[in-house]
């Protein structure tokens, strides 16, 4: 088969996936009065388009801000703009100041998932499909296989087509600052990072990475010649894409500080809901909120995070490399994840995103990883009546990425970057029970999480603990993302000494 | 032969659960009211004694499928009452809860495990290539074509039907007489007509293969039939498999002298000559040559209209289209006309039979035939062509050309099943999937760019009538006054393809063979 058709077939699976699973419910569908992210996504189109820039991140008469009040960074209201643009054109009541609230029918609906796909198309899709065939190793079925997967991660398509977000927008346009900055094109990248972080403020997730590679391949190049003209073009770029994309707030001090007030949201508290992150599962021993003072609160989080994502940035400063950048990506994010300050459990897709890159060549931890955190938004997802989209992209992510990345046959150490830690660990484990061990792990762990699925849906909880079956899935998940975190670290701090191993042996 | 272990087959494993997560994907997709007709079976099945299985109507969806169908949405009952057990009162009209709906869905997707089994029997009948590349295998394309087959996606998981595991049994008996087991196929067929009496359109086939490939064991050297080598015993045994199974399938009711009743159930002629929204064959031309004969006239002074019939297609869907200038068609003129279609290749199997390949060949002119004259045909009836054809397009190219130009216009003429908005992108999206692949695979088996430009022109010109029909006119103001035309325009212009190929497979039949004899 020529290698267009097999692009094609992998990019119309994933669009017949994603389009099947809208035709499921929505966050917060008829939920009145607050409804859920659909609704917000709606009203912040109403707000965008009837109201002037001014008032966008104000509480206003028109514009309560209790109510969905706009708290993503401008691009995110320029494309609610957009898109209301559209909307009016078609039915204008979708988009009426005040008496849209609320506004739900089948054919907004299909509106709203339109938008969705419309920008899956033009920005998630193609950054995957450059990622994969122009970044990622082996041939042309193997490329192709790459991409079905990455695409086919239910998590994305779950929270986007489903619970109703525009995740692929950020996801999307960080990615291609990835490729931009794989490829050697590290202006395009900085540009396409910058817009993904003017999207979406929780890109600061990918932020450090970004900026130390940035940073390290400057001092490669010398910081006194040409790596310092490279430091200050790359400076310009993202100074000049921040100006552009903030214009018209600049006019008035009052503005920037509003906008940024509603963006960072710190009295929100530590947690919200049930989300697989150190907070939340420590919190079951410990009443952290009540412990601590906010402000404490606040340090200790921060603290952590920057112990955390410190030694791999550190790493990569050193060493700018493509794959050290993406396992850079995945522990930052992560790390980020598990110990920052008001993390939502939809946050998870940003240390996947990275994650999904690593599925060529690490393809049972990734997998292992997408599997569970997908499993980890399962409260959030029953609730929006997702479970049947949910079991079906899972089994299906599951056995694709299994069978076609043969994920459980590349187990070995070598396979899973453990070489440099081999010496260690040959004294307690022979290299086949190591394999078998991960093998046998994984199959529990899935067999805990389908039995968890399953009964989070078939048994009521006990009447005491109304909160149990969230509260296990997310440390349950907790769990397996610290260990994983751990895991990723190790395979990058000790990445050198393994690439200088293989080229003695070269 | 490809490799039959586990390790050989993996890919299969992996094309059919692929398909049937997908199917999972579109349970809760819009579905037609023959959703309703199958619960209502299910209900009458379940709540009533055997006796008034036919003669229950309180829904307008009667059961008018033969017994052992019946005794199927029986079985199904049983499992259904676990479910939502509401669904099975007949008084329940229209009931549609989320059980049942989950149950009825999964009930297509599980007991397409039948088809997904006769597909892999098919792959193993395949003539097999020594080629590396995997994608490239007849086994794999042929595989994909029938398990990723858009119709049978589109009409059993979308609009809701189970032609799935239909279709199967028909596979696996072809699959059977192509492993010359022929007591199994014959098995197989005479069941698969007491699920759904359609197949009689292909029974000529097997009725004609059967005496002249079977019951005679031996030909000539010049392929003609030696009239001694008749095995009585075959021939009793093949009569005695029929008779059982509608002994079995129309015994209770022989018993209870309901026969009648259950034939006019099962063979309504009361229906007009084109369904609702016409098929693509000859009667959706001659309509429409009607219809511009009578315009011409009236605009060239020839006809009156005042002594016309009222103009008869205004309503958008009309059951009864009232012929002005050509003559009016009855039931008999279809039968004649279907008959008069499929006896030259009756004929022609008879003379030079050409094994199990040959049958194929004529069972895929004989479902043509029926499609193309028969008595208030259903678009979906174009599957019972397409399918068995994938098993012929992996092994020549001439029937692989055949097979690319009826998929795509039979596939095309099932879009307007699917008329909801959601489901708009969703036909598109399985369309582009399956004529992609089955462009590019065949072109690749083959070596060599398969349709000639006239063929691609015509096929190409699908897209812009799709713009038409389903975005462009539903726009203008036409669409309040004349709602119809797109359906006129697809179902006229997919005519002309499937005519085409109509054409194309009776003219294989009358070349391909008599050069093979002299080969031989």
């Amino acid at each position: 088969m020529e290698h267009w058709s097999l692009i094609s077939l992998c990019v119309l699976l994933a669009l017949t996936a994603r389009w099947a699973v809208s035709f499921n419910s929505y966050s917060g569908a008829g939920k009145a009065p607050m409804f859920g992210d659909y609704e917000a996504q709606r009203h912040w189109q109403e707000v965008t388009y009837n109201l002037p820039v001014q008032e966008w991140y104000f509480n206003t008469t028109d514009n309560d801000l209790n109510y969905w009040g706009l708290d993503y960074p401008p691009l995110t209201a320029y494309h609610s703009l957009l898109c209301a643009h559209v909307a009016k054109l078609i039915n204008p009541a979708w988009v009426e100041l005040r008496s849209s609230r609320g506004y739900e029918s089948a054919s907004h609906k299909l509106f709203m998932r339109a938008t969705v796909l419309v920008s899956d198309i033009l920005i998630y899709i193609p950054a995957v499909l450059l990622y994969c065939f122009y970044l990622s190793e082996g041939s042309y079925k193997k490329k192709a296989a790459t991409a079905l997967c990455i695409l086919l991660y239910p998590g994305l398509i779950l929270i986007d087509f489903g619970h109703f977000q525009y995740n692929s927008v950020s996801l999307g346009l960080a990615l291609l600052g990835v490729v931009g900055l794989g490829l050697g094109r590290d202006l395009l990248g900085s540009l396409a990072f910058t817009l993904a972080l003017n999207y979406k403020q929780m890109e600061l997730y990918h932020a450090l990475p970004f900026f130390c590679y940035l940073l390290g391949r400057c001092i490669k190049q010398g910081l006194l010649g040409k790596g310092l003209l490279l430091l200050v073009k790359i400076s310009l770029t993202v100074l000049v894409t921040f100006a552009l994309c903030w214009l018209p707030f600049l006019s008035d001090p009052q503005q920037i500080l509003q906008v940024l007030h509603r963006l960072f949201p710190v009295d929100r508290g530590l947690f919200e809901d049930k989300v697989a992150n150190t907070w939340c599962s420590l919190n079951v021993l410990i009443k952290i909120k009540t412990l601590l003072s906010r402000d404490t609160q606040l340090l200790l989080s921060f603290a952590l995070t920057l112990l955390f994502i410190l030694p791999s940035s550190i790493k990569l400063l050193t060493k700018p490399t493509i794959l050290q950048f993406k396992l850079a990506l995945v522990n930052s994010s992560l790390a980020f994840f598990l110990f920052s300050f008001q993390v939502h459990e939809k946050s998870i897709l940003l240390p996947a995103l990275p994650v999904c890159l690593l599925m060529n060549e690490l393809p049972l931890m990734a997998t292992w990883f997408l599997v569970t955190s997908t499993f980890s938004m399962l409260p959030l997802l029953l609730k929006d009546g997702l479970l049947l989209p949910y079991v079906v992209t899972s089994l299906a992510f599951l056995y694709f990425s299994v069978y076609l990345l043969s994920a459980l046959e590349r187990t070995s150490e070598e396979e899973l970057r453990l070489g440099p830690c081999q010496k260690r660990t040959q004294y307690c484990l022979s290299k086949h029970t190591l394999s078998l061990l991960i093998k046998c792990t994984f199959g529990a762990s899935l067999v805990f999480m389908a039995g968890l699925s399953f009964t989070s849906v078939a048994v009521d909880p006990p009447a005491k603990l109304p909160d149990l079956y969230p509260v296990v899935v997310s440390v349950f998940s907790f769990v397996h993302f610290l260990a994983l975190l751990l895991y990723f670290n190790l395979v990058q701090l000790t990445e050198l000494t393994n690439k200088k191993g293989q080229k003695k042996t070269n | 032969m490809a490799a039959s272990t586990s390790q050989g087959w993996s890919w299969f494993l992996a094309l059919a659960l692929g398909v049937s997560f997908m199917k999972c994907l579109l349970i809760n997709a819009y579905h037609s009211t023959d959703f309703e007709v199958h619960r209502n079976w299910l209900a009458i099945t379940h709540s009533l004694p055997v006796s008034k299985w036919y003669y229950e109507a309180t829904s307008e969806w009667t059961l008018d499928y033969p017994p052992l169908f019946a005794w199927f949405e029986f079985g199904l009952s049983h499992i259904a009452k676990y479910f939502d057990a509401k669904m099975l009162v007949v008084e329940n009209l229209n009931y549609a809860s989320p059980a049942t709906v989950l149950f009825q869905r999964l009930s297509v997707i599980i007991t397409d495990v039948i088809f997904i089994y006769a597909v892999r029997e098919c792959c193993k009948c395949v003539r097999e290539d020594k080629g590396k590349d995997m994608l490239a295998k007849p086994s794999f394309i042929l595989a994909t074509l029938l398990l990723w087959n858009c119709g049978l996606l589109v009409v059993d998981h979308i609009h809701f039907q189970y032609n799935g595991f239909l279709f199967g049994i028909l596979l696996l008996s072809v699959a059977r007489h192509l492993q010359n087991r022929h007591f199994e196929g014959a098995l197989l067929f005479s069941i698969l007509l007491n699920l759904k009496h359609i197949y009689l359109y292909i029974a000529p086939a097997y009725g004609i293969f059967l005496l002249r490939c079977f019951c005679f064991t031996q030909s000539n050297a010049d392929g003609s039939v030696r009239w001694k080598s008749f095995s009585l015993f075959r021939l009793v045994a093949l009569g005695f498999i029929v008779l059982f199974t509608f002994a079995v399938s129309f015994g209770p009711f022989i018993i209870l002298g309901q026969i009648p009743q259950v034939l006019s159930r099962l063979f309504p002629f009361k229906r007009g000559l084109c369904h609702a929204y016409w098929a693509p064959n000859i009667w959706a031309l001659y309509n429409i040559a009607d219809k511009a004969l009578s315009v011409l006239g009236i605009k060239f002074k020839l006809l009156d209209q005042n002594k016309l019939p009222k103009a008869s297609m205004t309503g958008g869907l009309v059951q009864e289209f009232q012929h002005t200038i050509l003559p009016p068609v009855s039931p008999l003129v279809t039968l004649v006309c279907t008959l008069l279609s499929i006896v030259p290749v009756l004929f022609s199997t008879w003379r030079r039979p050409n094994g199990a390949r040959g049958f194929l060949r004529c069972m895929i002119i004989c479902a043509l035939g029926s499609f193309m004259f028969g008595w208030h045909v259903h678009e979906k009836a174009i599957l019972m062509a397409i399918l068995p054809l994938s098993l012929l397009a992996v092994e020549s190219k001439e029937d692989a050309r055949t097979f690319l130009i009826l998929s795509t216009t039979g596939h095309f003429s099932l879009f307007p099943l699917l008329f909801t908005a959601p489901e708009l992108p969703i036909k598109i999206l399985f369309m582009l999937m399956f004529t992609i692949f089955s462009f590019t695979a065949l072109s690749k088996l083959f070596r060599c760019w398969l349709v000639n430009s006239v063929e691609a022109v015509y096929l190409l010109g699908l897209v812009p009538l799709e713009l038409i029909c389903e975005i462009v006119y539903p726009l203008t103001h036409w669409q309040q006054k004349l709602p119809f035309i797109p359906l006129l325009l697809t179902s006229v212009y997919c005519s002309l393809g499937v005519v085409y190929c109509f054409i194309r497979l009776y003219l294989s039949v009358f070349t391909a063979p008599s050069s093979k004899v002299k080969v031989q």
